[in-house]
């Protein structure tokens, strides 16, 4: 394969800075991955304004990933793999290199064509168009970088995916869905009222949220379609923390209609409430597990918060974090081997990951305001609330602590963010 | 506790940043906060003595009397703690024999947290503390049909600085008639 033969500079560690920036955001990126493959982008041909905007997309998410690191293609302008010339790209350093064409029809439609070939072997990868509606510029250029990232990687790639997050400006509250990078911000709801909690459903079509937009936490399903919502849990007290089972069929949510604050499953037309737990704690923030077996979920059921699992179908409820400080949100790894959640001790919180064989702590941050991770669908970052120059933000971490960048939107705090499924 | 490196943490400053307003974090205005009462931090008086509040003849609410222990609404708590704590049981017995005299009074309780801890477990804190207030306010007579409890979790912040002075005026619950 073309890259393996990067884990030999072990010990060294190569630092990259870069931003991509626009009016409206921000990112920082910090760190990089052990070995970054050097590859080159080459401006498209066809339409220059385009090929421009599909270029700054793949290379804003390959740099994101920490993964890779830019080669300068200047003065070069290949756009088929029988014009690019391979010792030249040798010389460059390149171990690979993307070029293609890109075109606007009459409707509005963009094609682009690009072809992924790996600089040292002279051999093509990829050979894909890739085409989208009007106003859909970006997503091309995310599934070029999702493409490339994959084959060079063998990692699949989350460029293409959303997120869901709160955005907090004074006393107003939106509900916001964005591609990963931040970009391509919708609000789905905005309101004067706090909103919490927002929960993908897994074949990304709804989000379970809660709401106070009523003076209390109620919990709500609405559609990403056609905008039409419905309440899924109003009863008093409070109804919080909804999560999705994996196959879309119930949620696990917490009332405290009959006490303190327990976990409840819950059709998504809000009808077969059974109850789960049964405790005078605190039982919260539950996230079922891939095969939707288990929940992993917050409790104080031993003097203060820390993480717990149980079997869906009953039986004996696990601890699963020890020592100092006290431990919330937890979120299943997608391929269920662990999960992630964050830390707080001596007045600060950190990401941190558990494996579940080797039940080890791995912390990922530096600590500081740092709360409610989760990963992306392929494991390889999780994304999570942090806080930088004052102000609520978004900021991943790669699953191996190495690489972190920081999502700064235009204004507002940014809270509650939660990764969004394959689309 | 490993890897966690990537010693250096570059901040660049780019022209989008520049603009950065210093800090603004605003709490979300209290808008169900009791009309009557601002809750200043008075010294926990002793019960006004009847004759001295009143003279026998008009009805004064003892509500309205902002030397009354009455005009104390607000219990607060140690971190991560929904007891109520020992300060604050006069005032939650003193609601607690108003609303049992006067039946026709409703309360709301309303719990909230400091910004510690999940937003999430908070929000199930901050039920607690109201539920808290709920079962004393009960035992000391109110019926149950007069008190409505939320939990505001850590989402409206009174004070919206990130130390124990903020974190202290957050943690409470209100009584709110």
């Amino acid at each position: 394969m073309l890259l393996r033969a990067f884990r030999s500079v072990v010990g060294i560690l190569f630092l990259v800075q870069a931003s991509v920036t626009n009016a409206e955001m921000t990112i920082e990126i910090i760190g990089a991955g052990e070995y970054q493959v050097p590859v080159a982008i080459v401006p498209f041909g066809g339409d220059g304004k385009l090929a421009q905007a599909i270029k700054d997309v793949v290379v804003g998410d390959l740099l994101r990933s920490g993964l890779f690191r830019m080669v300068d293609a200047e003065g070069m302008s290949p756009h088929a793999p029988a014009e690019v010339s391979y010792p030249e790209w040798q010389k460059r350093g390149a171990e690979a290199l993307v070029i293609g064409t890109v075109t606007a029809k009459a409707d509005g439609r963009i094609d682009a064509r690009f072809h992924l070939l790996d600089a040292v072997k002279q051999a093509k990868l990829i050979d894909q168009a890739v085409s989208a509606e009007d106003g859909q510029l970006r997503a091309i250029g995310h599934r070029i970088a999702d493409l490339v990232y994959e084959k060079l990687t063998g990692d699949r790639g989350v460029f293409n995916t959303r997120i869901a997050y709160v955005n907090r400006i004074e006393t107003k509250y939106k509900l916001m869905v964005a591609d990963s990078d931040g970009y391509n911000e919708q609000v789905v709801l905005s309101q004067d009222s706090p909103i919490m909690s927002p929960s993908w459903s897994p074949d990304g079509s709804h989000l379970a949220y809660v709401s106070f937009e009523t003076g209390h936490a109620v919990v709500y399903v609405q559609s990403l379609y056609t905008g039409q919502r419905k309440v899924l849990a109003d009863f008093s007290g409070s109804n919080s923390a909804p999560a999705w089972s994996p196959d879309g069929k119930q949620l696990a949510v917490v009332l405290t209609r009959d006490g303190s604050s327990q976990i409840y499953l819950v059709r998504p037309d809000g009808s077969g409430f059974r109850r789960l737990t049964y405790t005078d704690a605190i039982d919260t923030e539950p996230n079922f597990s891939p095969d939707g077996q288990y929940l992993l979920f917050t409790s104080d059921r031993g003097g203060s918060p820390e993480i717990y699992r149980m079997a869906i179908k009953g039986g004996s409820v696990q601890r699963m974090t020890f020592g100092e400080g006290n431990n919330y949100s937890p979120s299943h790894s997608p391929d269920g081997k662990g999960f992630v959640y964050t830390h707080f001790t001596n007045g600060k919180f950190f990401i941190a990951t558990q494996d579940f064989k080797t039940e080890q702590m791995e912390i990922l941050t530096e600590g500081g305001w740092e709360k409610k991770p989760s990963f992306a669908p392929n494991g390889k970052l999780i994304m999570f609330a942090s806080e930088a120059r004052g102000r609520g933000i978004l900021a991943t971490v790669s699953s191996d602590g190495r690489v972190k960048q920081r999502i700064f939107s235009q204004s507002g705090d940014a809270r509650e963010p939660v990764w969004g499924p394959y689309p | 506790m490993k890897k966690l490196v990537i010693s250096v943490v570059l901040v660049n400053l780019l022209a989008a940043c520049a603009s950065e307003k210093p800090k603004e974090p605003v709490a979300a205005p209290m808008s169900a906060a009791p009309a009557a009462a601002p809750v200043a931090e008075a010294p926990a008086a002793v019960e006004p003595a009847a004759a001295e509040t009143a003279a026998p003849v008009a009805e004064i609410d003892e509500l309205n009397d902002p030397d009354s222990i009455l005009a104390k609404r607000s219990t607060h708590y140690p971190f991560d703690v929904s007891v109520i704590q020992e300060d604050d049981k006069p005032l939650v017995q003193a609601h607690a024999k108003y609303l049992s005299e006067h039946p026709e009074r409703n309360v709301r309780l309303e719990g909230n947290c400091d910004e510690r801890g999940s937003n999430e477990y908070n929000l199930a804190l901050g039920q607690r503390r109201a539920d808290g207030v709920r079962k004393m306010l009960q035992l000391g007579g109110v019926n149950a049909s007069q008190m409505t409890t939320v939990s505001y979790g850590e989402e409206k912040p009174k004070a919206t600085g990130h130390n124990e002075a903020s974190w202290w005026q957050n943690r409470r619950t209100d009584i709110v008639y």
